[in-house]
């Protein structure tokens, strides 16, 4: 028996530490810490509620925007603002193009290499991988010619002696299992993803100015529409936008998901690996006819629980008894004590760091030992994410959800249960990026039918004044990041904030164990994950990347003391 | 043992790009690096001959904004050869190792390259309580960064919070975040902004590849050459302030049009930065071209400076000569008075100060050393 730590996460955002403890050849108990946190929520009091989407985006600049949507929907929620038709497009639209950049980054840039062995490409006869690819996609950079040039910078890059991002990698190590010639291909599009990424997101940069961190507005989106006018989004601006979807179209069915399928094709053993939780999470978006008309969202809203895909849920991030946060390993302070659990309304928390000071070997496994808060939704922990938001979607009844899970497990030839694993879940998240990618479309294709009626507002000044406020509300807004299901609260007082929290993706899977000593998504996932090799763990990255980890985000705390606290007097 | 490194021209020949192509990528790198054709020799001369110089990307209290900007770098030639001619030896955004492998990277880079690697840190050191605030591989950042900073032949703090702490610093910064020119005795390249533009990243590397040796800074340690103009200087809605024609609403009529944002909180005129003139995304836009704006984020202190949406104090006879070294960031005050002022005072002023570029713009470009090659 041995504790293992992997310690940094590498090809994650943020700062994640693994301890497990390796019994047999396999994972008996798993530790999840997350290890650096900025304090978001005591900088966020006694600020003006319109700035607070600028604060909270920046809680994640991979998932960029995510937290910038929930903010303005939470602001808006409490001030009871209803946005236009064409804001609620636009933001549909910037919503769309950072999951289908996140989702490629994350599998070519991020994951792929847990799968992909980069030293094998260079045995490779690239004939064979052009043959591969033209049977698999009509993506047309497909050429003999095309992989053995790749090749051949692979071969220079090695030979330089210089292995940058691919030194000390696990390469020849046993779990890798694709031929040299599908690993190839994937290091061609590694490349090629690369190029790619940076094109969809000009769609924030259109409607948002900026990416990473485009600009959000309360009541709507900063951008005019103005089809007569070079100063606001016109003609061009709307062409531009339109071919970057339909390369994003290109790309995710062309590359991105012909390959998720060729690697999983070899992979099949990890369906039955790093299931997990049982219970699934998602609050749904895209809103079609509103944000207040969940029933019209892309993406619908609910919970699993024990994998009963019969029934779905309800889920009301106001009521005060579904949504609550522990900190029985967490490294904070609450005045009921270490078993009591929160609304995000209610919380009360202080640091309260009680694990080894650094430098150190192990955290304190029986004691805190992470900055994440662990919540839970009626008591139960909760996987958030692709997966989760998929099987809710199915659950459901979504027509447009079935048909793509069908195709997929048609297609590798494994039965629907194969999703509740490792591979299951990085399976999802390619195949919602279909969905999304063609919705992508739909939403601007009604963009344009919208403004061709006429309707040109994107902004709805009514409560933009904070005269026009009540002396007090409060708000939820609820969206789903690219790794699951994300909820900010706020209360507002005397036009300032007096409280406001975040929780989560991360929160809900990377968290430790609750007071009742029950697992979180990452720890339950790992239990059961075979290791080959202790020293070379690179099955415990297969597994937690799967999930996208997103740290920076998870961490923070919230103090509706008031210690300390800056006051800005709003005129 | 030790091998020769192919050149970054060596490489691109294997590559199959021509001596045309390589002549280009050079104009280019010169160009975005602000080098005029004088120069060019050195540029060549630089790309031919150094191996690929090893890079260590130290990630501490951040959001990985500033990764993401700088996979965003447009040239696509400047992100082949950020692939393949930087040794990026530690990232722990795209690194393959994980764990030990990966620390074992960091290690052997700082031991076997030691004065010859470049670091470039993104993320404040949070210094409160013994930095349990943010540990890597049980260390503390603190404790990560001195070290790597031990041997580093050049540091650039990227973004603001490793060049002014950001968010994570702003009242009442509870883990005292703390941006690295702070915490180490070496002089640090700050490239701010949250984030700062690929573009601008990606060339300042250039910069300190090229020439081998740090740019121009001011007296933030911002490069002069991204950072030395007012978005409000060069931003194309300026004639609109100086005609006094301003939004007075979100998505009003003037709006519609394109006027200028000063009245909506707009941070251009205080805020030193690239975006009016580099842009966004290729050249895609910038905050004010999209309707919103600038919220003045490579400013130390920004978000302290707020509210965003209440608009700046009057600051008569602010020209654009004037520096951020000799004025600093203004303190948003609100204030509605002086922007009247202002714009007539910036008419008069205006042929004078273009008298005055244009002849110090001769000046200016007397040649320089431009040494750093071998």
């Amino acid at each position: 028996m041995a504790r293992i730590v992997v310690d940094p996460i590498t090809r994650i955002e943020g700062h994640l530490r693994i301890e497990a403890v390796v019994e047999n050849g396999k994972i008996s108990e798993a530790y999840s810490s997350g290890t650096m946190i900025r304090g978001f929520e005591k900088i966020l009091k006694g600020r003006d509620p319109r700035d607070a989407w600028a604060f909270t985006e920046r809680a994640c600049g991979v998932c960029t925007t995510v937290h910038a949507l929930a903010s303005v929907r939470t602001v808006e929620d409490a001030l009871k603002i209803s946005v236009p038709k064409n804001a609620e497009l636009i933001r549909n639209l910037m919503f769309c193009a950072q999951y289908c950049q996140d989702h490629v980054v994350h599998f070519y840039h991020l994951h792929a290499l847990d799968w992909v062995d980069v030293v094998s490409a260079l045995s490779a006869d690239p004939k064979e991988t052009s043959r591969i690819a033209r049977s698999i996609s009509k993506w047309p950079k497909t050429s003999p010619g095309y992989f053995s040039d790749i090749q051949q910078r692979v071969k220079t890059f090695v030979e330089s002696g210089q292995l940058g991002i691919f030194a000390n990698g696990y390469w020849g190590h046993s779990a890798y299992k694709l031929p040299a010639e599908i690993n190839l291909l994937a290091v061609a599009h590694y490349l090629e993803a690369l190029e790619w990424q940076k094109e969809i997101v000009k769609i924030h940069a259109i409607f948002g100015g900026k990416n990473p961190h485009p600009n959000y507005l309360v009541g709507g989106v900063p951008c005019s529409i103005n089809l007569e006018e070079v100063n606001a989004i016109n003609s061009e601006r709307l062409n531009h936008v339109l071919k970057l979807i339909k390369d994003a179209m290109a790309f995710v069915e062309q590359v991105y998901i012909p390959d998720l399928m060729a690697i999983a094709g070899y992979y099949k053993d990890w369906a039955a690996v790093g299931g997990g939780l049982e219970n699934y999470l998602s609050y749904g978006d895209l809103p079609t006819q509103g944000y207040n008309q969940p029933d019209s969202f892309k993406f619908p809203r609910g919970a699993i629980l024990n994998r009963n895909l019969n029934e779905v849920h309800d889920v009301n991030g106001k009521d005060s008894e579904e949504i609550k946060e522990y900190i029985a390993h967490s490294w904070y302070k609450y005045a009921g004590g270490d078993k009591t659990g929160l609304h995000p309304w209610d919380g009360e928390t202080e640091f309260n760091h009680t694990g080894p000071k650094p430098p150190y070997d192990f955290l304190d496994i029986d004691g805190k030992y992470s900055w994440i808060k662990t919540p839970r939704w009626r008591g139960n922990p909760m996987e958030v994410g692709p997966l989760a938001r998929l099987l809710v979607g199915y659950a459901s009844g979504s027509d447009e959800v079935k048909d793509v899970i069908h195709e997929a497990i048609h297609a590798l030839q494994v039965p629907v249960t194969a999703l509740f694993s490792t591979l299951g879940r990085t399976a999802a998240r390619g195949l919602e990026t279909r969905l999304v990618a063609r919705w992508m479309k739909g939403f601007y294709d009604d963009l344009l039918a919208n403004i061709k009626n006429g309707d040109t507002r994107t902004f709805n000044d009514e409560r933009w004044e904070p005269d026009t406020w009540p002396k007090t509300a409060e708000g939820v807004g609820l969206t789903e990041a690219p790794r699951g299901a994300l909820a900010h609260w706020i209360r507002i007082k005397d036009k300032v904030i007096d409280n406001y929290q975040l929780v989560v993706p991360s929160t809900w899977n990377a968290s430790p164990k609750d007071h009742n000593g029950k697992r979180s998504a990452y720890e339950e996932s790992l239990v059961g994950t075979p290791v080959a090799n202790e020293d070379a763990p690179i099955e415990i990255l297969r597994t937690v990347h799967s999930f996208d980890p997103c740290i920076a985000c998870a961490v923070h705390l919230y103090d509706p003391d008031g210690k300390n606290i800056h006051q800005i007097t709003v005129r | 043992m030790v091998k020769k490194l192919p050149s970054i021209w060596e490489a691109m020949q294997t590559k199959g790009y021509s001596r045309r192509d390589f002549m280009r990528f050079c104009s280019m790198a010169a160009a975005v690096a602000g080098v005029k054709v004088s120069g060019m020799a050195s540029v060549v001369h630089a790309f031919e001959k150094k191996p690929r110089p090893p890079v260590v990307w130290l990630h501490f209290q951040e959001c990985t904004c500033c990764s993401e900007s700088f996979i965003r770098s447009s040239h696509p030639i400047v992100s082949d050869v950020v692939f393949d001619y930087l040794s990026l030896d530690y990232t722990e955004t795209l690194q393959a190792a994980a764990g030990h492998q990966a620390e074992k990277c960091l290690h052997d880079t700082m031991k076997n390259n030691a004065g010859k690697y470049i670091l470039l840190v993104e993320g404040s050191v949070p210094m409160k309580d013994d930095g349990v605030y943010c540990t890597i591989g049980g260390r503390s950042a603190e404790d990560i960064l001195k070290e790597a900073a031990k041997d580093a032949a050049a540091v650039i703090a990227w973004g603001s919070c490793a060049s002014n702490g950001c968010i994570q610093a702003a009242n009442p910064n509870p883990t005292n975040a703390t941006p690295i020119h702070k915490i180490i005795s070496k002089p640090v390249i700050n490239v701010p902004g949250c984030p700062p533009i690929g573009d601008v990243m990606t060339a300042v590397i250039t910069h300190v590849l090229v020439f081998g040796k740090i740019p121009d800074l001011d007296g933030q340690g911002r490069p002069k050459e991204f950072y030395g103009r007012r978005v409000h200087d060069t931003c194309y809605r300026r004639p609109y302030y100086d005609a006094g024609m301003f939004v007075e609403a979100w998505d009003d009529d003037k709006a519609r049009k394109g006027y200028c944002l000063y009245k909506m909180g707009c941070r251009g005129p205080v805020t030193y930065n690239a975006c009016s003139v580099t842009r966004w995304n290729e050249g895609t836009s910038y905050p004010i071209q999209s309707g919103h704006g600038c919220i003045g984020c490579s400013e130390n202190g920004f978000w302290d400076n707020g509210p965003f949406y209440r608009h700046l104090a009057s600051f008569p006879g602010f020209g654009i000569e004037t520096t951020a070294d000799t004025v600093g960031t203004v303190v948003g005050v609100a204030a509605a008075a002086g922007v009247t002022a202002h714009a007539v005072t910036t008419h008069i002023r205006k042929k004078k100060i273009v008298n005055d570029r244009i002849e110090r713009s001769v000046t200016d470009r007397e040649p320089k050393k431009e040494g750093g090659e071998e």
